[in-house]
């Protein structure tokens, strides 16, 4: 238990890697909380597909003991927060444990869409901000122009800013007294009813649910009975810990400490982010304010390949949601696919990000569908539909007009780019709001249909402009347009998975390009396949795929047998990730890449 | 209903619709051919006498193991059996005597490579036994046969052919085909000299590139040209067929084409699923014993094989059971490259047995004009055989 005064918490925030978790790898080594034999890099990323695509997706929290200059010994934890857009929701939430953000900038790149996004969460969070210039041991380090840049652009004072080398250890020290000096200490009180935030919880195979707490008010001690206000889910505390970044159990938590606890917890929907914890007698009378809750923008089907896995998938669904209460589900069912669930997500990476988990974490193969967004359908009767799966669309004579979501977007981009950045948002339907310079760089503001970005706009920019720009954006509202649901013939039955909403005038452009990939996704089979885009009933695009001509063994003898039999079972096998429409075999990862566009 | 025990010994066991037949195989080559994947290696001193001993064991094991059955056909396959001594074709030849009774029209038939070597030896295979030699010729032009790595000329094969033809009355030769470069036109010609060559049987294999051969290294990588695509190889092969039909020699199998009647009776046994000893490093057999198929398999090295059958007392480096729906993939994917197709009610004793229903695959295969089942037979089309690969996987349980 340590007393307030010696406390720190902050997180650590930044526009996709400009450093933050290597900081943390610093912040860690220096304070000796863990062995330097035991350091890797990013070490607090430790997702497989975390190391795998070397970003951050979940928050991280680690406890460090620091003895700083003036001789006292402190206890800071420390939150290692995502960069990337679509983890935004994980950032704002982690702020809400903590009283102060180190605010990461590249000074090599300067201030990104996400470095300004943070700012605004952390302001919205009350945070005190302590800039930090990363990688000054790089040539193209400017720290004076980034610290002018920051002052410009986010308006917060740089002259102190920190200056720094997560990699080779510069300024380490500085930054751990600047946490102290600069970042205030927790408030709480230690005597008033229990009061602790429920900051994130998840799941793991031999401890089950895991929940992480930050305490307000009050001390919590292993095998107190605990109450979920929300959900008035009645608990007692088998183990409390602290992560160092591996648990440490710990007797009890007090006013400002962050720390985690198990309870038996079986209800996984027990355990929501941004409730608030109290004693089971005694509790606190009023709850914290919680979280605003995500609301998720793009949604797809996510539908077993085995569709006896059906039972599975809701079970890893369930899990996983635990650990990201930005991931919405509901069942879905499909003429084609079966049994699923409709998913809702913050965006792409977000929704790779899950499926991806789900595969490698619980074993189960999935088939996603094509990304869609939620439409308002403003019926003829007067009423107001959501529409969450083009494959739902009501027929059009029932329908009045169509309403979709757009967003505000700012993208920063050297100048040099800044011609193909317009011309992208363009051709996605965008309309320019604003266009100002810094330096070299670029700020465009775009008013973008949601629809035309959810797909691969943030992969389309990134190679317009070779990685230079950044991109962050917001749900601004809804508006009417001309949008239309155009739905897929593979060998003329309609494949509900891949129909989708379009504009009526780029209709053409993406039935082109949706049967023309498909053909190419698509094997040949014994027979010839049209393959043909429609709006309602007239074929806006046509492709025929040839029927497979050749496939024949040329040898097989005796010793063949066996060996080719093995094969066939191979292929069979192989089959399995294909789905069956009708006659035709759609392998699955068509319904992703049949809706990548090349321009 | 599970039948009666009794009625086993009355009921022909199936290997009995394709008969019975062994198969010898030799490892050895004088090099080693760039696309070649059969189980050969290349060695300077082979003891004949030791490797006459172990086979002379092997066929006794199996001797034991069918006794009272009819031997239809003996194999001498390769590696390059023509390399093998002809006195100890003989031994082998008398030992398969004495283990089996022969059908009245046993074929032994021996694979030879066509050089003035070997040649030399056809005479002393004849006096053996041996009724039948089947030649890889490969090519009809020297740069191809270079191109293939072959040892031979056009002239040393042709010379070798026409030994051959003198001694035996049958006679097949190997051609490779849909090589590098080859043009259509090309091959249009070279298989008319073929069949003007050709006695009573051809096999024209198109070009497979096999994982781990000099070819498929290169493949690999990118290296190798020249292939024709899909529809190249679909217009050749097609040609291929109509060609041989026309000159009295239709195919009669995926690759091979013979006059009627003069069918390789051996490679029928594999395709009608019948029961074969295999005998050798690396050969594979299938063999009812007692009611139940069994996949037997040697080791593939020849000093590993040899070693084996001196101290354990056979070369198996397995034997198993195969099981129902084994059974079915097999018979099925044999079967099917048999032009006469397989007896539906054979095929049928064969899925009800391993509860397997496969008529409606069939049915939707005959719907789309891949299969058709008149006279009581599962064939391919015309359009289905290109494409045999595509409707095994359609036809068969998963
Ligand atoms: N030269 C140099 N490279 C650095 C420094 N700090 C981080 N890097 C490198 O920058 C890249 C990104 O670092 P990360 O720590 O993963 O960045 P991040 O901000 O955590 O990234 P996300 O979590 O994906 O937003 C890695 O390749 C690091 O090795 C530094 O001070 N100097
Ligand atoms: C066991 S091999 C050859 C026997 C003999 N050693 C010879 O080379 O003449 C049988 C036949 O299979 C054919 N063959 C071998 N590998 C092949 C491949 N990769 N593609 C097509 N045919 C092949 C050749 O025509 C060869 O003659
Ligand atoms: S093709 Fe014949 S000679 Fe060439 S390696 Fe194969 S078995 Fe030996
Ligand atoms: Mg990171």
């Amino acid at each position: 238990m340590t007393d307030l005064d010696h406390i720190r918490n902050f997180s650590i925030v930044a526009h996709i890697d400009h450093g933050k978790s290597t900081l943390a790898d610093r912040l860690i080594q220096e304070t000796g909380t863990v062995k330097d034999r035991d350091m890797k890099e990013q070490m607090l990323d430790s997702m497989d597909i975390e190391r795998e695509r070397g970003i951050t997706i979940k928050a991280n929290t680690v406890r460090i003991d620091y003895v700083a200059d003036n001789g006292e010994a402190y206890v800071l934890n420390l939150i290692d927060t995502p960069g990337h857009v679509d983890f935004a929701y994980e950032v704002s939430r982690s702020m809400r444990a903590v009283e102060g953000s180190l605010l990461v900038v590249d000074s090599t790149q300067g201030v990104e869409a996400q470095t300004l996004a943070n700012v605004y969460h952390a302001l919205d969070a009350d945070h005190e901000i302590v800039p930090v210039l990363n990688k000054i041991d790089l040539p193209a380090s400017e720290c004076d122009r980034i610290a002018a840049q920051i002052e410009d652009v986010i308006g917060i004072d740089a002259s102190q800013a920190l200056r720094v080398s997560a990699k080779t250890g510069e300024g380490i020290r500085a930054t751990l007294e600047a946490i102290v000096h600069r970042l205030p200490a927790p408030r709480g009180d230690r005597d008033a009813p229990l009061k602790a935030m429920l900051v994130d919880s998840w799941y793991d195979a031999y401890l089950g649910v895991v929940v992480m707490i930050r305490v307000m008010d009050g001390v919590v001690r292993k095998g107190d009975r605990i109450r979920m206000m929300q959900t008035d889910a009645l608990y007692g505390i088998d183990t409390l810990a602290v992560l160092k970044p591996q648990m440490v159990p710990i007797p009890e938590l007090g006013p400002g400490e962050i720390g985690v606890f198990t309870a038996s917890i079986k209800q996984v929907r027990d355990t929501r982010v941004g409730d608030t914890i109290t004693h089971e007698k005694k509790g606190c009378a009023v709850a914290l304010p919680g979280f605003k809750p995500a609301q998720p923008v793009v949604f797809c089907g996510l539908f077993p390949v085995d569709a006896n896995q059906f039972e599975d998938l809701r079970e890893a669904i369930d899990k996983l949601a635990l650990n990201d209460a930005s991931f919405s589900s509901e069942m879905e069912t499909s003429a084609a696919l079966g049994f699923g669930f409709r998913c809702g997500f913050l965006g792409l990476l977000h929704l790779e990000v899950i499926r991806d988990r789900l595969e490698r974490e619980y074993d189960i193969d999935l088939i996603t569908t094509a990304p869609s967004v939620v439409y308002h359908l403003f019926m003829k009767d007067g009423t107001v539909r959501d529409l969450h799966n083009p494959a739902d669309m009501p027929d059009l004579t029932l329908v009045d007009h169509v309403e979709e979501p757009r967003i505000k977007a700012t993208i920063l981009v050297p100048d040099e780019y800044l011609g193909d950045v317009l011309k992208l948002c363009q051709d996605r339907r965008g309309v320019q709001l604003d266009l100002t310079y810094a330096g070299q760089r670029a700020m465009a503001v775009y008013d973008l249909p949601l629809n035309e970005v959810v797909f691969d706009f943030y992969d389309r920019l990134k190679s317009v402009t070779k990685g230079y720009a950044s991109f962050d954006y917001a749900m601004t509202g809804y508006q009417e347009d001309n949008l239309v649901k155009m739905s897929v013939l593979v060998n003329d039955e309609p494949v509900d998975a891949l129909s989708m909403m379009v504009h009526r005038d780029r209709a053409e452009m993406r039935g082109r390009a949706m049967v023309e990939k498909l053909k190419d996704l698509i094997p040949r089979h014994m027979f010839k396949i049209p393959i043909q885009a429609a709006i309602g009933s007239k074929v806006i695009a046509r492709e025929t795929l040839s029927a497979l001509r050749k496939d024949v063994t040329a040898k097989c003898y005796g010793g063949d047998a066996t060996r080719k039999r093995k094969l066939l079972d191979k292929q069979k096998a192989g089959k399995k990730k294909m789905r069956q429409f009708g006659k035709v075999e759609i392998p699955q990862e068509a319904f992703i890449s049949a809706l990548k566009m090349d321009s | 209903m599970p039948l009666p025990s009794w009625w086993r010994a009355v009921l022909p066991e199936d290997w009995e619709e394709g008969g019975f037949g062994l198969y010898l195989h030799w490892p050895f080559c004088q090099s080693k051919c760039p696309y070649c994947d059969f189980n050969s290696h290349v060695s300077a001193n082979i003891d004949q006498d030791r490797w006459a001993q172990a086979y002379l064991g092997e066929i006794d094991r199996i001797g034991a193991l069918t006794a009272g059955r009819v031997l239809r056909s003996v194999f001498f396959g390769g590696g390059t059996p023509s390399l093998m001594e002809p006195a100890l074709v003989d031994v082998i030849l008398r030992k398969v005597r004495a283990t089996w009774a022969w059908a009245n029209d046993i074929e032994i038939t021996l694979e030879a490579n066509p050089t003035s070597v070997e040649a030399g030896r056809f005479a002393g295979f004849r006096a053996a036994g041996v009724n039948r030699v089947s030649m890889g010729v490969q090519a009809l032009n020297d740069a191809d046969l270079r191109a293939l790595g072959r040892r031979h000329s056009l002239a040393e094969a042709r010379a070798a052919f026409d030994v051959a033809r003198g001694l035996f009355d049958r006679v097949s030769f190997d051609l490779i085909y849909a090589r590098q470069d080859q043009t259509p036109a090309q091959w249009e010609r070279e298989l008319r000299e073929a069949l003007a060559m050709a006695v009573d049987h051809l096999s024209l294999y198109q070009l497979t590139i096999e994982e781990g051969t000099a070819f498929g290294d290169r493949f690999a990588v990118g290296k190798l040209h020249g292939l024709p695509d899909e529809d190249r190889a679909a217009d050749m092969y097609l040609r291929t067929q109509e060609i041989t039909a026309a000159a009295g020699m239709p195919g009669y199998e995926v690759s091979n084409h013979a006059k009627p009647g003069q069918e390789s009776r051996h490679n029928l046994i594999y395709w009608r699923y019948g029961d074969y000893a295999g005998i050798g490093p690396g050969a594979h057999g299938r063999l009812t014993v007692g009611g139940q198929r069994m996949a037997t398999e040697a080791h593939r090295a020849p000093a590993a094989w040899l070693e084996q059958v001196e101290q354990a007392g056979h070369g198996e480096s397995l034997r198993e059971p195969v099981d129902g729906q084994a059974q079915l993939t097999e018979m099925v994917m044999m079967g099917l490259r048999l032009h006469e197709g397989i007896d539906l009610a054979r095929l049928g004793r064969l899925a009800d047995r391993s509860g397997h229903d496969i008529y409606s695959n069939i049915n939707g295969l005959r719907d789309i004009g891949m299969v058709d089942t008149d006279g009581g037979r599962l064939r391919l089309t015309e359009q289905g055989r290109p494409v045999l690969n595509a409707v095994l996987r359609r036809l068969l349980p998963d």
